[in-house]
């Protein structure tokens, strides 16, 4: 390593172990790997047994339980959506079309696999080793299908810039709705449903398992920011061309996103089918894709956090807005257009939260207070250099 | 007999594509000056035929009157919507002014649900004549004077953006917004005249759409809307004949797929030509590249 | 250096006169570039460039603004298809090479206008750089196994010893966004580095500076060059640099090289002085 012979007490010693470590950068302490992963387990298991009993103890109702579910659901399609519009800088308007095939896809797998597990409608819904094999083996069906289809979608579509990939994949959502409405009647026996859908589905998803699966799709989404493969995808999104022109092979990486966030939302689609209990392709129009991606917008792009506020947030309104439904979408809409005039870059911009940071600035007595205004690391993807 | 039948499709083509080709423009025109999509642009079609609908059968006053305030008012309405919403994000991200766009085409949609109720309204023939014989074969009135507006309105538009002064500021903005202010020129009185124009076209391309089909409901302007994108982007989007070239298009296709017998997988077909054209030629059939400067 | 670069180029042989540092005689040129023009519509912008550059050599490249010597630069980087003629980088052809390609196969640049990763921190841009040594496939990342961690921190070390070339350690953690303007500068001349390359291209790199700065600069550029061993082309129009820290230089009129010589044959040629440097006041 090269010595700098400089005496100034802001040189960096950096000391570094493998893997973890407490590093020192720039005079910064900073927790260990292992510490800042178990912190955010605890977090997650505390909100799941809290979660948990509540529903178990009836505190919960059965239909507080679905909105519950719907949050998960709208969580996983949010932060899939970002990785392609927050974190690739790319606008797709056919998000919703992932979340129909996933939906789809899995439901089929389930319905059509069910007996070869021993599972019946009724003890679908006990948790047991085979309706979790099951569960995640349709989870892992329907996202596969979705990405495969971000990959067909994402060839065409990623040569193309700004606007007109918007127009493309806005198409290719309404073909596959289209398809998912007709197809039957093509294939000569029933699939989809056709426009009454696919009806019957059992109950697969259910509260606890809804947020683990919400937990590891933003645990991999995170990771993969969090590395080099993510560092390419930001850095397209902030000048391609030097990206290009630094090694970085952009038609990969912009494929790779798509496809990573398609996968993510066929999983959410997967979710929403045994939510549900049935798949109907009306459901899953342009309005849906727009829902998508105004939580997005609305919470700040390339903010995870943002993500799963907004997409709680604009969960729960519409429910709880339910006694004024006639006005709600008036006000949604007005709400929406005053947002974007006054906070155009959403309510957190990309800031991301992480508890691990907020205990090293507790660590290194750095509070907002005391910091001077260039020091302000605009947080994003960026802040948390992982060593 | 048959050339009959293809007679009538071809006309109902270039029926269907002139509504395209009118609405398409004003798309095409709000995208050439600002970069925008603007999303609420079928939805001042909405607005345009409730006009219609209330002049008519709330007021029941003549069909003249109604052509012209369904007309002013969607001209109105453009312009207001501009300045409301989309002129205080001029400088925003792109994609704010987009989802601000998307918002004002929910809130137009839930605003005339809330205000005239879901239900289909009847808007009544703007004049007793239906069809006219040539030659021993009848056509439809609607359908001629559908065309014959909607070129009229291109060769008048053309030679706005050509000829006149106001034109020429309104390439001027497109091209280069920065300079066009330093020439001297109203950078947002251009904006908001060419919205005028846009929504214009849109207003009559909503009396020609509600003398076709009889119907204001609050969803008719998206897939419309999204239709008449599609040609605009299929034609090369900031290119006016592109728009007509995309409307037609657009409109024929619709068409022969339903003449087929396909009519399901209509709308598949159009988005399926939007995906090959930008596939092959990315600008669209006329439209021009745009590059970077390294 | 270049061990972990895989390519499948074609080997051309090809004749090279031209002016090169002595040390490097014997040696092939690290970068050619024969009969290299490039027209666009009807404006022939490039005509009849070559060039051939040692190993370790430092080259300058002047010329009044819009003489062509950034769509050069595009067209060494395969930016811009050229019309006619040919460019070699270590013997190899690059035709039809795609700027990532040809970025692996070893030339990297620098922007006129800035080109950093706004909102990525100075590290992290560097860090997208040194992507081109990295070989942890997708896996093994998204699931954080081992060997993860052991490239994060073995590449963490070296961005920060790429950063202590311009003493920038400290701003590791600093938005690239939100660097002074020199700084960014010096930000993109290390990621450029940190690619690998047997070639930089820097194009103006002292815009901007103060001449205490430039005169650091100066320090720099040459101890790049013997730290890394790797061969520099510069466009500048800052002349106390040119002529302080080039072997040869080129000079560059309406997309034609005029003259091409030693820093004290360039200053003297009556040809270089009348197109360019008699407008110009020596810094």
């Amino acid at each position: 390593m090269e010595e700098t012979d400089r005496t100034e007490e802001k040189r960096p010693t950096i000391k570094m172990g493998i893997g973890a470590g407490t590093g020192i950068v720039g005079g910064y302490r900073t927790l260990p790997m292992p510490a800042r992963y178990a912190i955010n387990a605890v977090l997650v298991a505390l909100f799941l047994i809290v979660g948990e009993s509540m529903i178990g103890g009836g505190i919960v109702s059965r239909y507080q339980t679905t909105v519950l579910e719907q949050i998960g659901i709208y969580i996983i399609m949010a932060v899939s959506l970002n990785i392609a519009t927050g974190y690739l800088g790319q606008l797709p308007l056919g998000h919703a079309g992932f979340m129909s095939v996933g939906g789809y896809a899995c439901a089929l797998f389930v319905m059509k696999n069910m007996d070869k597990f021993g599972l019946t409608f009724a003890n679908m819904v006990t948790p047991s080793f085979a309706s979790v094999m099951l569960f995640a083996l349709g989870l892992l069906f329907g996202g596969v299908c979705a990405a495969i289809c971000g990959l067909i979608i994402g060839i065409p579509a990623l040569r193309l810039k700004g606007d007109y990939l918007a127009i493309i994949t806005l198409g290719f959502a309404e073909i596959i709705r289209v398809v998912m409405l007709n197809i039957d009647s093509v294939l000569g026996f029933e699939l989809t449903g056709g426009a009454k859908g696919l009806t019957g589905i059992p109950s697969y998803t259910n509260f606890l398992n809804t947020f683990i699966v919400v937990a590891i799709v933003i645990f991999l989404i995170h990771t993969m920011m969090k590395s080099r493969h993510g560092r390419a995808i930001i850095a397209i999104r902030d000048n391609e061309i030097a990206a290009e022109a630094s090694g970085i092979n952009t038609t990969y990486y912009k494929t790779l996103a798509f496809v990573a966030s398609a996968f993510f939302a066929g999983i959410g689609g997967g979710l929403y089918a045994g939510c549900i209990g049935v798949m109907a392709p009306a459901k899953f129009g342009f309005m849906k894709s727009v829902e998508i991606l105004v939580m997005v917008v609305l919470g700040g792009m390339g903010s995870m956090l943002g993500s799963v506020v907004s997409a709680t947030g604009l969960t729960i309104l519409p429910e709880a807005l339910r006694a004024f439904s006639d006005y709600r979408m008036v006000v949604y809409s007005v709400v929406l257009i005053l947002v974007m005039i006054f906070r155009p870059q959403g309510l957190l911009g990309s800031y991301d939260f992480s508890l691990s940071r907020v205990i090293e600035r507790i660590m290194n007595h750095d509070y907002p207070w005391k910091r001077k205004p260039k020091d302000t690391v605009d947080a994003g993807v960026s802040a948390d250099v992982e060593r | 007999m048959f050339a009959v039948t293809f007679l009538t499709q071809v006309l109902n083509g270039l029926q269907l594509g002139s509504i395209y080709a009118l609405v398409a423009l004003g798309y095409t025109m709000v995208y050439g000056i600002i970069l925008l999509l603007n999303f609420a642009h079928g939805d001042i079609i909405m607005v345009g035929a409730y006009i219609s609908w209330i002049v008519m059968s709330k007021l029941g006053l003549s069909p003249v009157l109604a052509v012209i305030l369904s007309v002013l008012g969607c001209t109105a309405l453009g312009v207001l919507i501009d300045k409301v919403a989309y002129a205080p994000l001029r400088e925003a991200p792109r994609l704010s002014i987009l989802i601000t766009a998307i918002g004002v085409s929910y809130f137009l949609e839930n605003g005339s649900q809330l205000v005239f109720g879901a239900d289909a309204k009847v808007v009544p023939n703007f004049t007793d004549l239906t069809t006219f014989q040539v030659g021993g074969m009848s056509f439809s009135f609607t359908a001629v004077l559908t065309i014959a507006v909607t070129v009229v309105s291109t060769i008048i538009l053309s030679l706005l953006v050509q000829k006149t002064k106001l034109g020429k500021a309104m390439r001027a903005v497109s091209e280069d917004m920065g300079a066009a202010r330093l020439m001297g020129i109203n950078v947002n009185t251009t904006i908001s005249f060419t919205f005028a124009v846009g929504s214009a076209l849109a207003g009559i391309g909503a009396v020609l759409y509600s003398m076709a089909y009889h119907q204001a409901t609050p969803t008719m302007g998206i897939m419309l809307g999204t239709k008449a994108f599609v040609a605009a982007v299929l034609g090369g989007i900031g290119s006016i004949p592109g728009a007509v070239i995309g409307g037609l298009v657009v409109g024929f296709a619709e068409v022969a797929v339903s003449a087929i017998g396909l009519s399901v997988w209509q709308d598949a077909v159009v988005f399926l030509l939007l995906i090959v054209v930008l596939i092959v030629k990315p600008t669209g059939i006329l439209g021009h590249p745009m590059t970077e400067k390294v | 250096m270049s061990n972990d670069r895989k390519r499948r180029s074609v080997l051309v042989q090809m004749e090279t006169p031209n002016l090169i540092p002595e040390r490097d005689l014997g040696r092939k040129p690290v970068l050619e570039a024969h009969d290299l023009g490039i027209d666009f519509g009807g404006l022939t912008a490039v005509d009849d460039f070559n060039i051939a550059m040692g190993r370790t050599e430092i080259s300058g490249l002047i010329g009044p603004n819009g003489a062509g010597k950034t769509t050069i630069f595009n067209l060494l980087t395969n930016v811009y298809k050229p019309t006619r003629g040919t460019i070699l980088l270590d013997g190899f052809d690059t035709a039809g090479k795609s700027v990532v390609e040809v970025n692996k196969m070893g030339i990297a640049r620098t922007f006129q206008n800035i080109r950093l990763f706004d909102k990525m921190t100075v590290e992290e841009n560097v860090l997208v750089g040194l992507g081109n040594s990295m070989s942890t496939n997708l896996l093994t990342d998204v699931f954080r196994l081992p060997k993860h961690w052991k490239q994060e921190a073995e590449f963490h070390d070296r961005a920060l010893d790429l950063l202590g070339i311009f003493d920038m350690q400290g701003l590791a953690t600093t938005q690239a966004g939100n660097l002074p303007y020199g700084a960014q500068r010096r930000l993109e001349i290390i990621r450029a580095l940190a690619t690998n390359p047997k070639v930089l291209l820097l194009d103006e790199p002292a815009a901007g500076m103060n001449p205490n700065e430039t005169d650091e600069l100066m320090e720099n550029i040459q101890k790049i060059r013997d730290d890394f061993q790797i061969a520099i082309l510069l466009i500048e129009h800052d002349m106390s640099l040119v002529m302080g820290v080039c072997e040869v230089i080129g000079v560059l009129d309406y997309g034609r090289i005029i003259a091409k010589g030693t820093p004290e044959e360039i200053q003297s040629d009556p040809k270089v002085i009348e197109a360019y440097l008699g407008k110009q006041e020596v810094k």
